[in-house]
């Protein structure tokens, strides 16, 4: 195994799973707001609703599907590129994986199917619940993966053996690991975030143009949504970074650029870390709030680097910039959820066409902060692949470079054209809005049975 | 009470893996049948598929994670060998899987380009899966528990030959299943991709098994042709495998003469079983042909037996609900894509 196959299996695990993410942190989302709609549709029996749904579940089922096919990938990747990682965890999280194949995965799989294309062939109560079903499978997911991922962070739960292998020596302590309830909620709370700026985003695109009930409808339920639920996320967000203070120093060390251990840490509003000079190149700071961000007190003596060997501290620089990403575009969806429910108020959310564009605007801030949360707990937790078990470096495959990059190439063509096709189909369907969705089908070969052949009949039972 | 958990998680892998071929197989084959079929019967072909692939395709999850889980060791070796073919089946299947949504949206050119996409994907996907076959019987080198082969020791003639009759057996299964769900010309049409994939099927059938008695001493000896000699008291039990894939065929070929609807399925399925037993019984104990036996690969015991419970509660609820979804769309898909 040469040092290429490394790099390059790290390369191509983070961009891979960048990708995958993508798509589940907007499905999970979604999956439960077309939960919401369908119920609200069979109590109300608006058509409204009925529309909406039929809108969205079209884009859910592209999205749905780029989620599934980059999520297998994932689970190959583990034993293509990380086989030393798969044989030495698997006594401890092996069953973890397979309990999501068995709970979630066929859940979901199987009930997408009624969804889309069961219209017609089940009551309105049995296709309510199989898309209950499909959302609490998501959720299922995610609690399963968020749960192996937080014993990689902070293992517990398990002994090394004489020889080297891990044995479980308790199941709740591997499952319910000490960072696990503080990243599954801000996770799930991340996908509902993410969800709610997109459908408000493409509501607002269609107010733009114009009235339309049901793009008044889908935005007052987005701003409900993210009004509430940003705030929430600072507050769960803090509450992991004390946690991680806690378990992983020097993560928060990195996270905060802190590098010397000390009481009264200046807290970094912007800073250039340098590993290489152990320090900052430079920063923009305010003295002593540092300690009283993490620790909660500006007497308390928060790590920095300098307390780890230069082999065992994360890159700083990543993960101090991902970190202000995240956290201010969190900040951002504060204040766009404080102004929509203001303007919702005063009656003036569809007639405020500043609010509306940058309610456009904020639309894909969910992804980034997503993708910038991943970096942070995922680099900042290097050298280690496990904390203290297994260093990245001792996990890959015994394969060659020449493999590795090829497989990588191919990768990045095959997302790339993947993905702009998708995009470009779910901006077509959020172009034409929820309206159109409820035009009887045209003759573009839409094959019967399909959501949209669905929608046309009214004698659906 | 003491249970042989990795002999009875060897056996849920295998389940898994025979139910993944099965299902998955007959949706791969709709695509690689695809070129010979007009663009109205592509749609109905696919619609007869579109509810349930994914479904059928998380069997493939279940037999990665599942084999992760059960068995590291094995996982951890036979994924760095297998790594050329099962990267190429992973590109494969996405394009093919998002072809499935995305053939909806494209316009003219854009369908086109889906359309050429799920035929590409879904035969790379089996040429694939037929590459990675034949380099697993050809025998992974090991090193102690891990792999220490190059990169390329799976691509063979003799791998190529499997890969080939991997795509005439899910050629099969394909037609077969659009004979069961389909009528009128479409399914007359089926009638003949059935005869011509099921006469290549078996030639190659043949063939490989032939050639599988060549590449490894220890397959031979399993079947009772070592060291030169023939123990007929070896081979004798296991004839009845060999003799229910010709059963299968037999079948199907009925099945096609009389013109019935879903016999020729079920003997395609007969054909497939016989074939994976007959690899079954070739290499068990191994797991990784042929220095690592299912023990050796196998998970702490404590894990077995808590993804044992689950299974038990959990397999029959999903074989449950999958049969739900299957009887729910059971029935003709109607051609012409009208809507009914
Ligand atoms: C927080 C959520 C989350 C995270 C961190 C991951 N996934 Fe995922 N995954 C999902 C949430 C999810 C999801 C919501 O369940 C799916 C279903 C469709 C979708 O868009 O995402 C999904 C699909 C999905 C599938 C396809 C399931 C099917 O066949 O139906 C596989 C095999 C994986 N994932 C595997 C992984 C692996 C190995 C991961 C990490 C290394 C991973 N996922 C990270
Ligand atoms: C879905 C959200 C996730 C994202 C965006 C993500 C991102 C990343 C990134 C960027 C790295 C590279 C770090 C580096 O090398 O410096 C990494 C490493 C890694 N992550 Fe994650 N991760 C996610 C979830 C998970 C989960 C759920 C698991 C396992 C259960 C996991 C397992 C790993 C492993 C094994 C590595 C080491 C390989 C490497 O360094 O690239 N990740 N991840
Ligand atoms: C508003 C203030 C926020 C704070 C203080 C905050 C804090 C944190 C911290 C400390 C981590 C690292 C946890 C770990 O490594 O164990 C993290 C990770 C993460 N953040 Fe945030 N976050 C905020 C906002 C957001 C927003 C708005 C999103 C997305 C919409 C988001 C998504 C994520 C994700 C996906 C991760 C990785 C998963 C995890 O480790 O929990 N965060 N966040």
């Amino acid at each position: 195994m040469d040092l290429d196959a490394l790099i390059l299996s790290r390369l191509q695990f983070a961009f891979t799973i960048a990708f995958h993410i993508i798509f589940p942190s907007f499905t999970i989302g979604l999956a439960s707001f077309l939960a919401v709609l369908e119920g609200l549709w069979l109590a109300t029996g608006n058509a409204r609703f009925k529309a909406l749904y039929l809108f969205w579940v079209k884009i859910f089922a592209i999205s749905f599907g780029m989620g599934v096919v980059s999520g297998v990938v994932l689970s190959y990747q583990i034993g293509t590129n990380w086989s030393v990682f798969a044989a030495v965890t698997a006594p401890v999280i092996g069953p973890l994986l397979a309990f999501e194949v068995l709970t979630a995965f066929f859940l979901e799989a199987s009930f997408l199917g009624v969804m889309l294309f069961g219209w017609k062939k089940v009551g309105p109560g049995l296709h309510f619940t199989s898309t209950v079903l499909v959302a609490v499978g998501t959720l299922i997911s995610a609690f399963w993966i968020i749960s192996a991922n937080s014993w990689m962070q902070y293992p517990t739960g398990f002994e090394t053996l004489p020889d080297g292998t891990l044995r479980t020596t308790s199941w709740m302590e591997v499952i319910f690991s000490p960072t696990f309830l503080e990243r599954f909620a801000h996770m799930t709370l991340a996908a509902y975030l993410t969800t709610s700026l997109v459908v408000g985003a493409a509501s607002a695109w269609r107010l733009l143009k114009g009235p339309e009930a049901e793009s008044s409808i889908a935005l007052r339920m987005a701003i409900g949504m993210f009004a509430i639920v940003a705030p929430l996320q600072l507050v769960v967000g803090d509450a992991s970074g004390k946690r991680v203070m806690e378990v992983q120093p020097a993560k928060l060390a990195a996270i905060e650029a802190f590098w010397e251990t000390r009481r009264e840490q200046a807290f970094h509003i912007a800073a250039w870390p340098d590993r290489a000079i152990a320090g900052n190149r430079w920063e923009l700071s305010i003295p002593k709030v540092g300690s009283w961000i993490t620790a909660g007190s500006i007497d308390a003596e928060v790590k920095g680097l300098k307390d780890f060997a230069p082999g065992d501290r994360p890159p700083v620089f990543i993960v101090f910039w991902a970190f202000r990403i995240m956290v201010g575009l969190g900040v951002a969806m504060i204040g766009l959820g404080l102004w929509g429910a203001f303007l919702w108020w005063r009656g003036r959310l569809e007639t405020s066409p500043l609010f509306l564009r940058c309610a456009v605007a904020m639309g894909p801030a969910g992804f980034v902060a997503v993708i910038s949360g991943w970096v942070v707990a995922e680099v900042g937790r290097q050298p280690w692949v496990v904390t203290g078990v297994l260093r990245t470096a001792d996990a890959v495959s015994p394969v060659t470079a020449g493999q590795v990059s090829t497989s990588l190439i191919a990768f990045m063509v095959v997302y790339a054209v993947i993905f702009s096709a998708g995009a470009v189909y779910i901006l077509r369907l959020m172009a034409a809005g929820p309206a159109a969705a409820d035009e009887p089908p045209d003759s573009h070969g839409r094959a019967p049975g399909s959501p949209l052949g669905a929608a046309s009949g009214e004698d659906a039972p | 009470m003491t249970l042989d958990l990795p002999f009875i998680w060897a056996g849920i892998i295998a389940l898994a893996v025979l139910m993944y071929v099965l299902l998955d197989g007959f949706d791969l084959g709709i695509g690689i049948l695809f070129p010979f079929a007009t663009p109205q019967e592509r749609d109905v072909m696919m619609e007869s598929v579109a509810p349930i692939w994914d479904g059928n395709e998380t069997w493939l999850v279940l037999g990665g994670g599942g084999m992760l889980a059960a068995f590291p060791f094995a996982y951890g070796a036979l994924m760095p060998a297998l790594y050329g073919p099962i990267l190429i089946m992973l590109l494969a299947l996405i394009l093919r899987g998002v072809a499935f949504e995305f053939r909806h949206h494209g316009r003219r050119r854009g369908k086109a380009f889906w359309t050429a996409a799920f035929v590409g994907g879904s035969l790379a996907a089996t040429l694939a899966q037929g590459l990675a076959l034949g380099g697993f019987i050809q025998g992974v080198t090991l090193a102690g528990k891990a792999f220490a082969g190059g990169p390329l020791d799976w691509l063979t003639p003799y791998s190529a030959v499997v890969a080939v009759g991997l795509v005439a057996g899910y050629a099969l299964l394909g037609a077969t299943w659009i004979v069961w769900r389909t009528e009128g010309e479409l399914q007359a049409k089926a009638r003949r991709w059935a005869w011509q994939s099921m006469a290549v099927t078996a030639a190659l059938l043949a063939a490989v098994s032939l050639a599988t008695l060549v590449v490894h001493p220890r397959v031979v000896a399993r079947w009772g042709f070592g060291d030169g000699g023939f123990d007929l008291a070896t081979l004798l039990p296991l004839t009845p495998i060999p003799l229910v894939g010709i059963a299968g065929l037999a079948i199907v070929a009925w099945g096609l003469g009389r013109r019935h609807h879903v016999t020729p399925f079920l003997g395609s399925y007969l054909v497939f079983f016989s074939g994976y037993l007959g690899l079954a019984v070739s290499f068990f104990p191994n797991i990784v042909p042929y220095d690592m036996t299912f023990r050796q690969a196998a998970n702490a015991d404590n894990a077995l037996a808590l993804m044992l419970v689950g299974v038990a509660i959990l397999l029959p609820a999903i074989l449950g609900y999958t049969v739900w979804v299957y009887w729910l769309f059971r029935g003709k898909v109607g051609t012409g894509a009208g809507y009914h």
